[in-house]
Formats: C-alpha cells, structure tokens, sequence
C-alpha cells in the first residue's frame, strides 16, 4: 500500500514523502514501518498504543484512531502532523 | 540514614580529596552545549576561553531539554528531544556532534496492565551520567515525574520501579498536579563515594534519596518551606528548582527552590535557609544554582522576581549573579558587564554552569537566546551570543582536542 508520510518523519524515511507499507491493520504497518525505519513508531505512538496527540491517520481520506482498523494492499495511508504550536 | 551498610556509612561521612584546578592544556578544548527549544548548539572555546565557535544548530527544530557530555570517557553525548508534533526521544553522538544515532529504546513506561494508569512519558528533562564505577550508566527524568536508567551508555532505558511504581509516588507527585509545560524529575545527584546512594528533586514534589540504586526512596525536606500549600512545611510536596551535591564535599547539598536558597549538610536531615540572608529588595528566588568546583563554601545564584504573579524575570529589569563564598552568610552582586536596566531575562535551572580552571568560568543562557560567560567567577561578564533561541540547558565539558 502507499504511505504518505509528513515532512517530520523525512529524518527517518531518508527524505522519503511516499513508502510502500505492508499489514493487514494499521497496528501492522506501524510495526513494518519501525522495523524498516527504526525508532519512527514511537515518535508518532506512545508507550500505552495512544497516537500521539497531534498525529493524525487517514486511510483512503478517512480519518482513523483505532490501530486495529483494517488496511488492505490497494489502500492509502496517510500520516499528517496536525499542525499546532508555535 | 537507614539501612546504611558501614562500608557506605564510612565512605558517606568523609569528603574527597581537592582537586587542583584544572591547568590550562593547549590540547585540551572546552565546550558548551547549549539547548534550545528550537536545537542543540554546541560552543567550541580556546584553551584561554576567549573565541568560540558556534556548531549548530543539531536538530533544528527540535525542542531539546538538556545535551551532556559524559565525563568519565569524554565522548559519549547525549540529547533529550522532541517536537511539538512527535514523542521525545534520546540521540547519542560519540564523535562531538559530528553523527547522531537515536536511542533504540527511549526512556518510556511500561504497558499498564488492567486498571493501571496509563503513563507515557511526554519529554525527558535532565540526564546525568551514573558513577564513575558504572561506566555505561546514566539516569533520565522525565515529565510527567519519572526515573529511568541506561546500563549501555544511553542506547536503551528502563524505568526504575522502585521509584515509578513507588506506592506513595501517586501522593509525594499527584499527577493532576502540573506545571505549564508539565512538572519535572530534575537534579539527579550519585554520591561519588557510592554509587547505591542517589538524590533526586522533583517540581512540585520535594527532594528524595535512595540508599539502595532506586529500589527505596525518602522524602528529604525538613526545614523547607512550601507557602503554596496549607502545611508550609509539609513532609514532601515543596518545590525544588535545582538541587547541587558538592563534588569533593558529598555531604554538602544545596538547592534553589521555589520558596529560597537552602544547604544541607549531611547526615542532618534539616535544610537551612540561607537565602535569608540575600538582600532584601532582590529576595532569594530563582532556577538554577552553580557551585564552586574546588569550594563547597562557594556558590551562585541568579534572582528572578518571584513577587506577585511570578514574572520570573530579572528583579527589576537589572539582571546580576549573587556569589557567596562562606555557604550562604554574606552575598555580593555581580553584575559588572550585564544590562544595568530593562533586561527581563529568566535563566532556567539548568541554563547555568561553570568550568573547572581557575577562576572559575560561569555561563548562562537566556530565554530570550542569550548566551553569557564570566572568565573570572563573577567578577564580570561577557556577551557570547545572541538571538539564539530560547535558552533551556547550559553544560560545559572538557574535550581532549
């Protein structure tokens, strides 16, 4: 499936905006993406499986916050960091 | 002190040998590592601590809490960051700042099981290198108030149940309790003489000490004030800012807290106010507190104005550094060289440091991104830099050049 990914994780893609994931779950590909690119889960996942409070995920354009929720290969993923702060 | 071994009770009661001031070696080079909450900036100075040069900004962006270099082998760096958007973690660098490398397993609670809160750490605060014995080791705080340990030079960290899971943690830290940006386990102090013997502060929560590596822990806050709460001196719940162990005199701790300037001298357990005797109109509140490397006697302060409101600036927009060198019965200004007027500048607590040559080199960063040093303990001071960002944490370390 293809994972858009936001600039703030560029670090760890190699400056990659655009991966190929795997799994069946969005649980799944958090996992395949932290195996690929190591330490990227938990900048964007607590330690308590909570997305963090300004990660957003959208699948096909659909917003999601359960980490079981379904995925399937012709899907797309993608990671938004809501923009807030100063 | 209960349940000291003698051993330890012997090695507790006695201070270290003086050091001599450390000479000036061509080779050697000193730097500053700066944290900011927009990066890392390492200074790198001249044996003579004249000219600098600025590297950086690390991790431009990032909202770094606190950047230590480990002394006991003079390359292992280590950063705690985050951004407003991501979880914090920890990069560790061994070549000065040249490449990084992020933890594997940053400070973070376990799974709660069943009916347990749900705890995730939000940024780690301070780091301190372990003792001297354990060479791999080194201790993080973190907000919300927590305490973690690395055995592999930082690379992976474990929480410290004997603290985080401590029954009475939920009382001597209450979690709906928090500061703005979230209170803080800060001021992790090992005793030199043994490394089982461990000091925390925590914001809003008090100073406590372990004699057995974390697996117990005690409030230490007799004789501290907390006029926040109904019971102003309470057995724990008082706010330290920053808390400092002599290095050649162990038993000698002092802290800058939320309600004045106090020294404890072990095995006493009652802290003695001597910020009493700062002068009035200045008062004796402020972040951090730096003490003389070769002189538990020696010490500074920078006042902020904690009247009112709290602004937390200079006291009347006239920023100065308070030295005392007999532990607290007489201070002196020291402000040559600083703004006279208009300067409304914090320091944060660990935004203050000081070298090992002699004199004595100071520095503090400001939150408005001021960079300043002192070559001569005070006497006077210097501009380093300006318009960095805001200032959160000052280190020095010796490097081998």
């Amino acid at each position: 499936m293809k994972v858009r990914i936001p600039s703030q994780l560029f670090s760890y893609t190699h400056g990659h905006s655009k991966i190929d994931g795997k799994g069946g779950t969005l649980a799944e590909l958090l996992d395949f993406m932290d195996s690929a690119y190591p330490g990227v889960r938990f900048r964007i996942i607590d330690e308590q499986d909570r997305i963090r409070p300004h990660v957003r995920f959208f699948v096909n354009r659909e917003m999601v916050r359960d980490l079981n929720h379904p995925i399937h290969a012709e899907d797309e993923v993608q990671i938004i960091c809501a923009i807030s702060g100063g | 002190m209960p349940g000291l071994s003698r051993e330890a009770s012997k090695r507790r009661g006695k201070s270290l040998r003086r050091p001599k001031a450390r000479p000036r070696r061509t080779h050697e080079r000193l730097l500053l590592l700066v944290a900011t909450r927009k990066g890392g900036f390492i200074f790198h100075g001249d044996p003579v601590r004249k000219d600098w040069v600025i590297d950086g900004p690390h991790f431009l962006g990032h909202i770094i809490n606190h950047i230590v270099l480990d002394p006991r082998d003079g390359r292992t760096m280590l950063m705690a960051a985050k951004t407003g958007h991501l979880g914090p973690t920890i990069f560790r660098s061994v070549d000065l700042g040249r490449t990084w490398q992020e933890a594997t397993h940053p400070p973070a609670f376990a799974k709660a099981r069943e009916g347990e809160p749900q705890r995730a750490v939000d940024y780690t605060f301070w780091l301190a290198p372990g003792h001297s014995n354990e060479p791999s080791a080194w201790y993080a705080g973190t907000s919300p108030r927590a305490l973690f340990r690395s055995d592999d030079g930082g690379v992976s960290w474990y929480g410290i149940d004997g603290f985080n899971n401590h029954p009475m943690l939920p009382k001597w830290a209450p979690p709906e309790d928090q500061t703005p940006d979230g209170a803080t386990l800060h001021s992790i102090v090992v005793d030199p003489r043994d490394p089982a013997h461990l000091y925390i502060g925590m914001s809003g929560g008090g100073v406590f000490e372990s004699l057995d590596k974390g697996a117990s822990w005690h409030p230490l806050n007799k004789g501290v004030e907390a006029n926040f709460m109904p019971d102003p001196y309470p057995e724990y719940g008082q706010d330290p800012h920053c808390v400092r162990m002599h290095p050649m005199m162990p038993d000698r701790l002092y802290q800058q807290n939320h309600c004045g300037i106090y020294k404890l001298d072990r095995p006493s357990d009652k802290w003695d106010r001597i910020g009493r005797q700062m002068p009035k109109e200045i008062g004796d509140i402020g972040f951090p507190i730096v003490l003389h490397p070769r002189d538990p006697d020696t010490l500074w302060v920078i006042p902020m104005d904690g009247t009112t409101v709290w602004p937390r600036t200079s006291p009347d927009g006239k920023p100065a550094a308070y030295r005392t060198r007999d532990a607290g019965i007489t201070w002196e200004r020291q402000d040559r060289g600083l703004p006279k007027e208009q300067a409304w500048f914090t320091v944060k607590r660990q935004a203050f440091a000081c070298d090992q040559y002699d004199p004595v080199g100071l520095y503090f960063g400001t939150t408005g991104g001021e960079l300043w040093m002192s070559p001569n303990e005070g006497a006077s001071w210097r501009h380093l830099a300006a318009h960095l960002p805001e200032i959160l944490a000052v280190e020095t370390a010796t490097v081998i050049a």
